[in-house]
């Protein structure tokens, strides 16, 4: 999760607790819920039957440090109690271990709105499942510096894994890597040929690093590009789903017409003279190019071209979020069912959101 | 194997002559109070101190007594110079720090007295090297004034357990709060950080506990700048000695076990933070 996001929201339910993070970006999105059976003792409300589930948010960075040495931990840690004490607003860890000894750290807390992705697993068309390892066996094969990796579907049922690379790069300077991954490496393959998407590497790699260790069973659905690729793990006792945006396809011919009467291309940021330009010239040529130049993480546009009018509404209350932030792909936002600080005009509960969080499996 | 010193010319004896045969021995020590670049020297017929003061506030100090080294010898009462103890680092472990089994750095010191260099002859292998490292007047060095009848609270704990304490501490918590009492919670270890306040509660009963002798409860803060230093004897420890006075001053002492299974002792003494704010628990 801190590969994700700064700070880690802890939300208890009755399903059990999950622990969320979200990157500065909004385009990526993770959660793992751990049910009650993973606890010795899983208490998640407070006395009273109708109260509310308590939720906040702590540094991530603060939270590991209270886990900062995996073999320390295993060797001398017995059992861990975690109390999320409202009254004095502290987050309270303690650490029973060896000889008698405690370990208590009283982390400060905010409290937090629920953050959740919206996603539907049910609408992916496509569908992988596969052991973790085999994946990390094939992103081992690109350079830990590589930002972006396209997924596709081939001929044959064979699955690619290939870097993506920017339009506008020299072909004399790239390097491109792909490798072919045999339907039979996979416990089940579910997709339409010729179909596939590109995301985020870095995220991804933490998940597959974490999945590996546990031994999990990694499923990936996805849909077409720029709808958020959903990778989950299952586990008796845990629930794992990483949510990443996915770079939208500028030639799809299947865009349905923009609410706001502006052409198929995505907008670029309205602040961005560079993107202006190459925006141009985007429209001019009629190429997929038009992405300018600038740091290559993948964040999200302010207008979502593509948007049906309720993730418009989301779209614009991101808008006074994140004024400066350059975005530079084309990578959709996730859409979130409510806004993260409190104070700012929340989305009502029952607002109609375009897709309901969902635990369909593939 | 230790090798006698060219004779002095004017045929005046040195003041401080010693022979060790493993130069880790005086080494692994002196690191361990190695906070500052200089270091006060005092020798006597029992063996050696090297003394490192910082901020008014923290003195340590590392023993070796002089049955540890083959051959020591002082012809004063008492001998005492300043001396930059990085450089005498670098100059101890000249050829490498890391220890092969069997091979050894063999070392001969000798002062000559006040205004002389610091000599010091060391040999690995058949290749012998001499340092000269001048010496400095000695400064005068605080008087803690920290005796065993003063003692409120006193425990000895096994070193294994706070090792990884000591290195985990929170150092964005500017204080150490030390808590000793004879209720709960006995000995605890508090920081107060930007992540939030951290607890480590050792209770009487432990199996770390060797010795526990408190009674009175007092909770007394430190700069952790000047007590993290520390962390280093502690590694080489295998016990550790924890006593506070009436002021709240506060002792450390090191057993420290060298290779050759002989006992060395580190202490470090530490005054408590004049900044006392209310304790957040």
């Amino acid at each position: 999760l801190s590969r994700i996001g700064d700070e880690l929201y802890l939300e208890p339910t009755e399903k059990g607790l999950s622990l969320r993070a979200v990157n500065s970006s909004r385009s990526a999105f993770a959660s793992f819920l751990f049910a009650p059976l993973f606890f010795q003792l899983y208490e998640p409300g407070g006395p009273a039957p109708d109260t509310d589930y308590f939720r906040c948010k702590v540094h991530m960075k603060s939270f590991l440090g209270v886990f900062r040495s995996l073999p320390t931990l295993e060797k001398s840690v017995g059992k861990c109690l975690i109390l999320l004490k409202p009254r004095t607003s502290r987050l309270v860890l303690q650490l029973h271990c060896k000889y008698g000894v405690t370990k208590t750290h009283n982390l400060a807390f905010q409290e937090c709105e629920r953050l959740q992705a919206v996603f539907d697993t049910q609408r992916c068309s496509n569908c992988l499942c596969a052991p973790a390892r085999v994946l990390a066996d094939a992103v081992v094969h690109f350079p830990p510096t590589l930002a972006e990796v396209t997924l596709g579907a081939g001929p044959g049922g064979k699955i690619s894994l290939r870097n993506y690379v920017e339009d506008e790069a020299e072909p004399s300077k790239t390097m491109v890597t792909e490798l072919w991954l045999a339907e039979d490496e996979f416990q089940s393959v579910t997709v339409s040929p010729g179909s596939s998407i590109t995301f985020c590497l870095k995220e991804f790699r933490g998940l597959l690093t974490f999945a590996e260790a546990s031994n999990l069973l990694l499923t990936i659905h996805f849909d077409e590009p720029g709808r958020p690729v959903v990778f989950t793990l299952d586990d008796t006792v845990l629930e794992v789903h990483l949510v990443l945006a996915t770079l939208s396809d500028l030639e799809s011919s299947s865009l349905p017409p923009t609410t706001n009467g502006v052409s198929h291309l995505p907008t670029p940021a309205d602040d961005l003279a560079d993107d202006l330009e190459s925006y141009m010239v985007a429209l001019e040529t009629s190429t997929c190019g038009g992405a300018s130049g600038g740091p290559p993480s993948p964040t999200f546009p302010l207008r979502a071209p593509r948007s049906d009018p309720e993730e418009q509404e989301d779209e614009e209350d991101e808008d006074g979020a994140v004024p400066g932030t350059p975005p530079h792909k084309k990578f959709r936002s996730l859409f979130f069912g409510s806004v993260l600080t409190p104070g700012r005009p929340g989305l009502a509960p029952t607002q109609e959101v375009l897709a309901e969080d969902s635990d369909g499996e593939c | 194997m230790p090798f006698s010193a060219p004779p002095p010319a004017s045929g005046e004896p040195y003041v401080l002559s010693a022979s060790l045969d493993n130069a880790r021995h005086l080494s692994s020590l002196l690191r361990a109070v190695h906070f500052q670049d200089h270091a006060t020297c005092f020798a006597t017929a029992s063996g050696l101190r090297v003394t490192v003061e910082d901020a008014k506030c923290i003195q340590a100090n590392a023993f070796i007594q002089a049955e540890i080294f083959q051959e020591f010898a002082v012809q004063e009462e008492s001998v005492m110079f300043r001396i930059n103890l990085s450089v005498l680092l670098d100059c101890l472990t000249i050829f490498g720090t890391s220890s092969l089994p069997g091979t050894s750095t063999a070392l001969r010191m000798c002062y000559r007295g006040y205004g002389y260099p610091l000599m010091l002859f060391l040999e690995e292998g058949g290749v012998v090297t001499v340092c000269k490292i001048n010496t400095q007047e000695p400064e005068e060095l605080l008087d803690f004034d920290f005796c065993s009848t003063k003692v409120v609270n006193k425990i000895i704990l096994q070193s294994e357990g706070l090792r990884e304490a000591f290195a985990e501490l929170d150092m964005t918590s500017e204080v150490l709060q030390i808590t000793m009492s004879p209720d709960k919670p006995y000995f605890r270890l508090s920081t107060f950080g930007n992540a939030g306040s951290a607890h480590l509660d050792y209770p009487r009963d432990s199996d770390l506990m060797e010795a526990f002798h408190c009674n009175q409860t007092q909770t007394n803060r430190y700069k952790i700048s000047l007590l993290k230093p520390s962390t280093k004897a502690l590694a080489l420890s295998c016990k550790v000695s924890i006593r506070t006075d009436a002021q709240g001053f506060l002792s450390l002492q090191y057993m420290i076990r060298n290779e050759d299974g002989q006992i060395c002792f580190v202490e470090y003494y530490c005054c408590p933070d004049e900044n006392v704010t209310e304790a957040e628990l």
